[in-house]
C-alpha cells in the first residue's frame, strides 16, 4: 500500500465500472464462462449423477450404504496420486511413472514394517521420504537437464516397475498386519467423530467464507452477493451431512459385528484436499505454479524461477503418489508385484482430466482430482456389480478417459475461439 | 527539464560471439520525456534494452543512474532502480487475471496468504491513475482482453512499482489505429507524470506524435540523438537507413556502413546479419 502508483489519481477509483453482482448476474456469469468453454467441474459432476442413475438403475444394490463406502475405500488411492499429478498436469507436463512411484513407496513400506519389523511410522516417513527423492530425481532431469518429462517418467515407468519386483524379491507377496496401516483404508471413524468432524469442517468453511465477503466488501472490492456466499455453504452442509449421514448408518450384514461409520481414509483425503488447495490458490508458490504452466516465458521475465517450480511439481507428484502407495497398500494389506501397477497410473491422470484439469497446462484444481476420482471409482465399481469381465471395464473406463480429454480439448478450442481462455 | 538525465549510458558495446551487435551507443533519458528510440530491423534496439534491464550484460560501457555509475546483472537489480520494460512480446499469462498478472513474481502477501484485497486495490488505483477505463473488470482473465487492452495492462504492471524509467519496446506494433492511439496517450501521460519513458517503434508518425527526443540506431551504432522539434521525418528515415543525412549522423566517408570507428575483430558484415 506504501508503494502508491507514481501516478495523479484524478477522479476517485472509478475503474471496475461493473455493476454490482446478484444472485442472477452471478448464475449468467457462470453460464457465459460454461458456453464460453470454461466449464470447470461441471462434465465431472453431470457424469457423476448420470451414472449413478444408470447404475441404480440397473443393478439396485449399487445404492446400498456398503457400497457407498466401499466407494471412498476403492478410490482413495487413485484420487491422492490424481491430486499429486494436478501439479504436474498444471505445468503442462506429464508424470507416467506416478503409479509404479506409488508401487515402490509402497514397497519401502512393506519391506520395513513387515520384513524389518520398524514401527509403522518409521515406514510411513521413509516411503514418503521415497516419494520426495524420486520427485526430486525426475523434475531435476526434466528441468536441469532438459529431457522431455514423457520420455524422463516412461523410463521410471519401466525401472521402477523392476524397483518394486526387486523389493519385494520377486513375485511374492508381503502381507501388512501392522494395526495402525490397516486401519488407514479398512477402519471406520466412531460416528460422533465423523459428525463432529464435519460441523468443524463445514463451520471453518463458513467462517473463511464469510470473513473473506466482509473483508471485500469493507474495502469496497467487487463482492460475490452474500447469498452466493450463504448457498456455497449450505450446498457443503447437505452435501457433506448426507454423505456422513450415510456413511454412518450399520452396514453389517452380520448382527455380531457392528459396521458403520466415516472411513478413516475419507478425512484424510479432505485434509490434503484442503491443504493442496490452499497452496495452489492462496500462496504465492501456487500462484507462479499456474503463472508457468500459463506462459513460462512471463513467469521467467517476471523474476520466477521456473526450474524450481518445475521440479517442486514433480516432488509433490512422487510425494503424493507415496501417500496413495501406502493407502493402498493398507486397502489390500499386502503389497505386491502389482502395486501401483495396470491400471492405477491411468485411473489417476483420467480422475484429473475428467474433473477439468487440462492437459495443455495452466488450468485445473485439486478438487478436480476428487470429482474425477469419484467418476472413475462409480464406473470401476459400478462395472464390477454388473458383473463385467474387467476387459469390458477397461474399455469403458479408456473411453471415458478420451472423452474427457476431448471435453478438455474442445473446450480450449472453444475458449480460443471465443477469447475466453 | 533537469540537468542529469534519468539514464545515460556511455559506450557500449554488446556482441553475441564474433558478432558485434551495439558499438560504443551513447543514450540518455530525461525524467518527464519521451525519448523515442528507432532504427531498422536488427539495429540493436532490443538487444540496448535488454542490456539495460539486465537481461544481457554490456561487453563494456557505463551505465548512470541519476548521474551515479551502477551495475545492473539481472533484472531484478533494474527493478530495484525503478526500471521497468513492457517486452516487444507480451509478457502476460493468458490463464490469471488481470491483478494476478500485475503482480506476478512481486505478490503482496500477508505471512503465508496472498494479500488479494490489497492487491486488487492496487491495481484499480494505478489504472485510475493512468486513466483506463476500458476494462470491465481486474478479475477477467487476460485472455479475454483486446490487444491494447493486454499492452495496457502490460503498461500498468509497469508502472505499479514506484518506476522511474519506463522502457516500451514496439507496444504498438500488434494493434490497430484506435488502440494504437490509446496507447500512445497513455505513453505520453506516463511521462507527463514525471516518469522517464523509452519509447521504441517503427513507426514514425507514432514516434513525432509523442516523443521529445529521438535517438536513431543504425548497424548497431548510435547515429544521433536529437530533439524532436529539430528534425523533420524525412532526416530521420534517411539517418535510420543510411546512418547519415546533410550534416547529421555518423561522421566519416559516406553512409554505407562504413563508419570511421575501427571495428574490433568483426566486420561490419557481421552485424548486418
Ligand atoms: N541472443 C542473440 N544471439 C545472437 N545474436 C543476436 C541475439 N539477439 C539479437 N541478436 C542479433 O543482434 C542484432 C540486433 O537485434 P535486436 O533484436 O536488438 O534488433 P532490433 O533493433 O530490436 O530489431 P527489431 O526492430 O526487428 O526488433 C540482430 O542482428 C540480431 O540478429
Ligand atoms: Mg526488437
Amino acid at each position: 500500500m506504501s508503494a502508491a502508483p507514481p501516478t495523479t489519481v484524478v477522479p476517485p477509483v472509478e475503474v471496475p465500472a461493473a455493476p454490482v453482482p446478484t444472485v442472477g448476474s452471478h448464475l449468467r456469469d457462470y453460464w457465459a464462462r460454461v458456453r464460453g468453454g470454461d466449464m470447470g467441474a461441471l462434465p465431472a459432476v453431470l457424469g457423476l449423477i448420470a451414472l449413478c442413475v444408470v447404475f441404480t438403475a440397473l443393478r439396485p444394490n449399487f445404492m446400498t450404504e456398503g457400497n457407498f463406502a466401499n466407494l471412498f475405500t476403492q478410490g482413495a488411492a487413485v484420487v491422492l496420486i490424481a491430486m499429486g499429478l494436478v501439479f504436474v498436469l498444471l505445468l503442462g507436463e506429464i508424470d507416467l511413472s506416478a503409479g509404479f512411484a506409488s508401487g515402490v513407496c509402497a514397497a519401502v513400506l512393506a519391506q520395513l514394517v513387515t520384513l524389518q519389523g520398524y514401527p509403522w511410522w518409521v515406514a510411513v516417513a521413509a516411503a514418503i521420504v521415497t516419494g520426495v527423492v524420486i520427485g526430486l530425481v525426475i523434475g531435476f532431469l526434466v528441468a536441469k537437464v532438459g529431457i522431455p518429462s514423457f520420455v524422463v517418467t516412461l523410463a521410471a515407468f519401466l525401472a521402477f516397475q523392476g524397483v518394486v519386483l526387486l523389493l519385494i524379491k520377486g513375485g511374492t507377496n508381503v502381507s501388512i498386519r501392522d494395526e495402525v496401516l490397516v486401519a488407514i483404508a479398512n477402519r471406520n471413524m466412531p460416528p460422533w467423530l465423523g459428525w463432529a468432524l464435519t460441523l468443524l469442517g463445514v463451520a471453518g468453511y463458513a467462517l473463511v467464507q464469510l470473513l473473506r465477503h466482509r473483508n471485500r466488501s469493507a474495502l469496497g472490492l467487487v463482492t460475490e452477493p452474500l447469498a452466493v456466499v450463504l448457498i456455497r455453504i449450505g450446498a457443503l452442509a447437505v452435501l457433506a451431512g448426507t454423505a456422513v449421514y450415510l456413511l454412518n448408518l450399520e452396514r453389517s450384514r452380520n448382527v455380531l459385528v457392528s459396521l458403520k461409520g466415516v472411513p478413516i481414509v475419507v478425512p484424510i483425503i479432505v485434509i490434503l484436499l484442503v491443504v493442496l488447495t490452499f497452496v495452489l490458490q492462496r500462496t504465492a508458490y501456487g500462484r507462479h505454479v499456474y503463472a508457468v504452466g500459463g506462459n513460462r516465458e512471463a513467469a521467467r521475465r517476471a523474476g520466477i524461477n521456473v526450474d524450481r517450480i518445475r521440479i517442486s511439481v514433480f516432488v509433490i507428484c512422487s510425494s503424493m503418489a507415496a501417500i496413495g502407495g501406502i493407502v493402498a497398500a493398507s486397502r489390500g494389506t499386502s503389497v505386491d508385484a502389482n502395486t501401483g501397477g495396470s491400471k492405477v497410473l491411468l485411473y489417476a491422470v483420467g480422475a484429473a482430466v475428467i474433473g477439468g484439469t487440462s492437459l495443455f497446462g495452466g488450468k485445473g484444481r485439486i478438487v478436480d482430482a476428487v470429482l474425477g476420482g469419484a467418476v472413475i471409482a462409480v464406473i470401476d465399481n459400478g462395472m464390477g456389480l454388473l458383473g463385467r469381465s474387467s476387459g469390458f471395464t477397461f474399455v469403458v473406463t479408456g473411453l471415458v478417459l478420451l472423452l474427457a480429454a476431448s471435453v478438455d480439448a474442445l473446450s480450449r478450442r472453444r475458449a480460443a475461439a471465443t477469447g475466453n481462455r | 527539464m533537469s540537468a542529469t538525465p534519468l539514464l545515460e549510458l556511455r559506450g557500449i558495446d554488446k556482441s553475441f560471439g564474433p558478432v558485434q551487435v551495439l558499438r560504443d551507443v551513447d543514450f540518455s533519458v530525461n525524467p518527464g520525456e519521451v525519448t523515442a528510440l528507432v532504427g531498422d530491423n536488427g539495429a540493436g534496439k532490443s538487444t540496448l534494452v535488454k542490456c539495460v534491464s539486465g537481461i544481457y550484460s554490456a561487453d563494456g560501457g557505463q551505465v548512470l543512474f541519476e548521474g551515479r555509475p551502477v551495475q545492473i546483472h539481472n533484472p531484478r537489480d533494474a527493478a530495484s532502480l525503478g526500471i521497468e520494460v513492457v517486452y516487444q512480446d507480451l509478457a502476460l499469462c493468458d490463464n490469471l487475471d488481470i491483478v494476478q498478472n500485475m503482480f506476478l513474481g512481486r505478490e503482496k502477501r500477508r505471512g503465508l496468504v496472498l494479500d488479494e484485497p490489497t492487491m486488487e486495490q492496487m491495481a484499480a488505483e494505478t489504472l485510475a491513475g493512468l486513466s483506463v477505463r476500458t476494462v470491465k473488470s481486474l478479475r477477467q482473465h487476460v485472455s479475454s482482453l483486446s490487444g491494447g487492452q493486454r499492452q495496457t495492462v502490460a503498461i500498468a504492471k509497469a508502472v505499479l512499482w514506484n518506476s522511474r524509467l519506463v522502457i516500451l519496446d514496439e507496444p504498438t506494433a500488434a494493434l490497430g489505429v484506435a488502440q494504437t492511439a490509446q496507447v500512445l496517450e497513455l505513453v505520453r501521460r506516463l511521462a507527463d507524470n514525471g516518469l522517464a519513458v523509452v519509447l521504441i517503434s517503427h513507426n514514425m508518425n507514432d514516434v513525432f506524435a509523442v516523443s521529445d527526443q529521438i535517438a536513431m540506431l543504425y548497424l548497431g551504432q548510435m547515429v544521433a540523438q536529437l530533439r524532436t522539434s529539430d528534425v523533420t521525418h524525412a532526416q530521420v528515415v534517411e539517418l535510420i537507413t543510411a546512418g547519415r543525412s546533410g550534416g547529421l549522423g555518423l561522421a566519416g566517408e559516406n553512409g554505407n556502413g562504413k563508419r570511421d570507428t575501427p571495428p574490433t575483430e568483426t566486420t561490419s558484415a557481421g552485424a548486418d546479419r
